[in-house]
């Protein structure tokens, strides 16, 4: 009986290995079969010729990277705030937080259209920099649960107090303290968060597509409708770049405060 | 505590910059959703958009994003659960582990256009499993009834992020389960099944109610994956929406407003749910 249930348990996870796995065999066999008999890197090729390829990743990097700077600057303040001076905020901001869960980011994004359409009082949507200006912000919006819940982390696992006080003796403002003292001291979280962001924003589509923005994900898509392998060649890139970004989060964890006391 | 009299002034400046990105970018946009969702075309107020709501292309298109939003929840959670447990228990190296949870936050945000690329690549009429069935095992799947554009197809993929996330969530609560609990039961002559039913489970239990909430708003929300696996041949909430946006297939803007707001309404409600019954569950445990 025991060693049966051994059996089907094992069973399950390899079934499970081959549903995960065969989607990225799949594609990768795909994408080296362009030419009829041979693999070939062909597909590759094709995609790092495309000058187009490099401008929208290049521009959907530069989103994410603002995103995270803006990320930063917006929630590390206002998280240090209220869980040292203000924690009667907690609730309220917990709850802020966990509206990006509520509002689908399609329905943000028609907000976004009709609140800041050309008629209206902030045409953003009527700019090149409103329109990239309006997509940080929805990026902003969309990774706002997880940066918060990472940043709030990095924060309970320090002194901050004690931190705080002694930076305060010595003649440190507030901004000081924050940029000097605090930060240095999160940077692991905020570099999860910031990796996390990096992740879910370089492929996006829906937010991209409708401000249509030149961006990675709408790139994908449109190459996806016209041409057959090099699409299942940027998937595989895409895959690479997500598990880059989920590596590099494990690997900044190995540094954390909390890991070295251990 | 003191009695707070004075507000803390310098730090509540410090959490301004915050509190007007919530009001203008993510409250502001969904009430001015609110107020469109109200009038008619000429400006007045009214209640038919969403009596108009009541059509059946889109009343068929709720039903089918809450079906595939549920049926993925649910199976998410469960494999999420049970491959949880397996992992627990059956794998103890901490290498394999490690991998096995990066593999799952990859696989979590390794969603959208992509992924729907990559199960055409697999399971669509020229992917590789459809190919190797045909060829070797002579089992063509697509004659069998199978399509990747349509429901069970979209259940398939999405299970793809779902149970990753599932299983991410519910790892740390699985590692909790205190072993002396088995341990315990077991020599008071508890079967496997008496100690699920009445230990395993109930502490679970509110766990599990987070993720299914949690899976639920996402897929009832996730738009890019549907979009490039099916085009508009699935007919759900977000495509729908999303069409509207693009070429105004609704012919009325006001009405794509109140569609917008019942989406958040139907994510809202399954919060309220969770919140709901993970109060009651709470309550039951103590």
């Amino acid at each position: 009986m025991k060693t049966v249930l051994r059996l089907l348990l094992w069973a399950a996870m390899v079934l499970a290995g081959i549903y995960f796995l065969l989607p990225l065999i799949s594609t990768a066999e795909f994408s080296l079969s362009i030419r009829r008999d041979e693999y070939s890197l062909d597909a590759y090729h094709s995609v790092f010729s495309d000058p187009e390829f490099f401008a929208t990743f290049g521009y959907s990097a530069a989103i994410a990277t603002c995103t995270i700077i803006f990320g930063v600057v917006l929630v590390v303040p206002m998280a240090y705030f209220v869980r040292l001076r203000l924690p009667w905020l907690k609730p309220v901001v917990e709850l802020i937080v966990m509206l990006p869960l509520v509002v689908p980011p399609i329905v943000l994004v028609f907000g976004y259209l009709r609140l800041f359409s050309s008629s209206s009082v902030l045409p953003l949507t009527s700019t090149e920099m409103g329109s990239n200006a309006l997509l940080v912000c929805g990026y902003m919006t969309l990774s706002l649960p997880y940066f918060y819940r990472a940043v709030d982390t990095g924060l309970q696992a320090i002194d901050a107090r004690t931190l705080t006080d002694a930076a305060t003796i010595l003649g440190a403002s507030p901004i000081t303290v924050i940029r000097l003292v605090i930060l240095p001291n999160i940077l692991v979280s905020v570099l999860s968060g910031a990796f996390l962001t990096f992740a879910v924003v370089i492929s996006e589509f829906v937010m991209a597509s409708l401000l249509t923005r030149p961006a990675f994900g709408t790139y994908i898509q449109k190459v996806g409708v016209a041409q057959a392998y090099e699409p299942a060649a940027l998937v595989i890139l895409s895959f690479a770049i997500t598990w880059g970004a989920m590596g590099m989060i494990q690997l900044v964890a190995r540094f954390s405060p909390q890991r070295r006391e251990q | 505590m003191p009695r707070i009299s004075r507000p803390d002034w310098p730090a509540l400046i410090g959490t301004v910059p915050f509190f007007v990105f919530a009001a203008v970018m993510i409250v502001m946009p969904t009430v001015a959703l609110l107020a469109n969702a109200f009038v008619d075309r000429q400006g007045g107020v009214t209640l038919a958009n969403f009596a108009d709501l009541a059509t059946s292309e889109i009343a068929n298109a709720f039903l089918t994003s809450i079906e595939i939003s549920a049926a993925t929840a649910v199976l998410g959670a469960f494999l999420g659960l049970g491959l949880a447990l397996i992992i627990s228990r059956g794998i103890a190296n901490s290498k394999a582990r490690t991998i096995i949870m990066t593999f799952c936050g990859v696989a979590s945000n390794f969603s959208g256009v992509p992924l729907a690329f990559a199960f055409i690549a697999t399971f669509g009429r020229l992917g590789l499993v459809t190919v190797v069935l045909r060829q070797v095992f002579g089992i063509n799947l697509y004659a069998s009834g199978f399509e990747l554009a349509s429901f069970s197809g979209l259940v398939l993929t999405y299970l793809f992020f779902q149970v990753p996330i599932a299983l991410t969530i519910m790892m740390p609560a699985v590692e909790r389960l205190p072993r002396e609990c088995r341990e315990a039961a077991e020599m008071l002559g508890a079967t496997a099944w008496q100690y699920w039913r009445h230990i395993g489970l109930p502490v679970l239990w509110p766990t599990l109610l987070g993720t299914l909430a949690l899976l639920f708003a996402n897929a009832f929300g996730a738009i890019a994956t549907a979009y490039a696996l099916t085009g508009y041949a699935v007919n759900i909430v977000p495509i729908l929406l999303y069409a509207q946006i693009r070429g105004d297939v609704l012919h009325n803007e006001q009405l794509g407003a109140a569609l917008a707001l019942c989406m958040v309404l139907v994510v809202a409600l399954a919060i309220t749910a969770y919140l709901a019954l993970r109060a009651r569950a709470e309550r039951w445990m103590r």
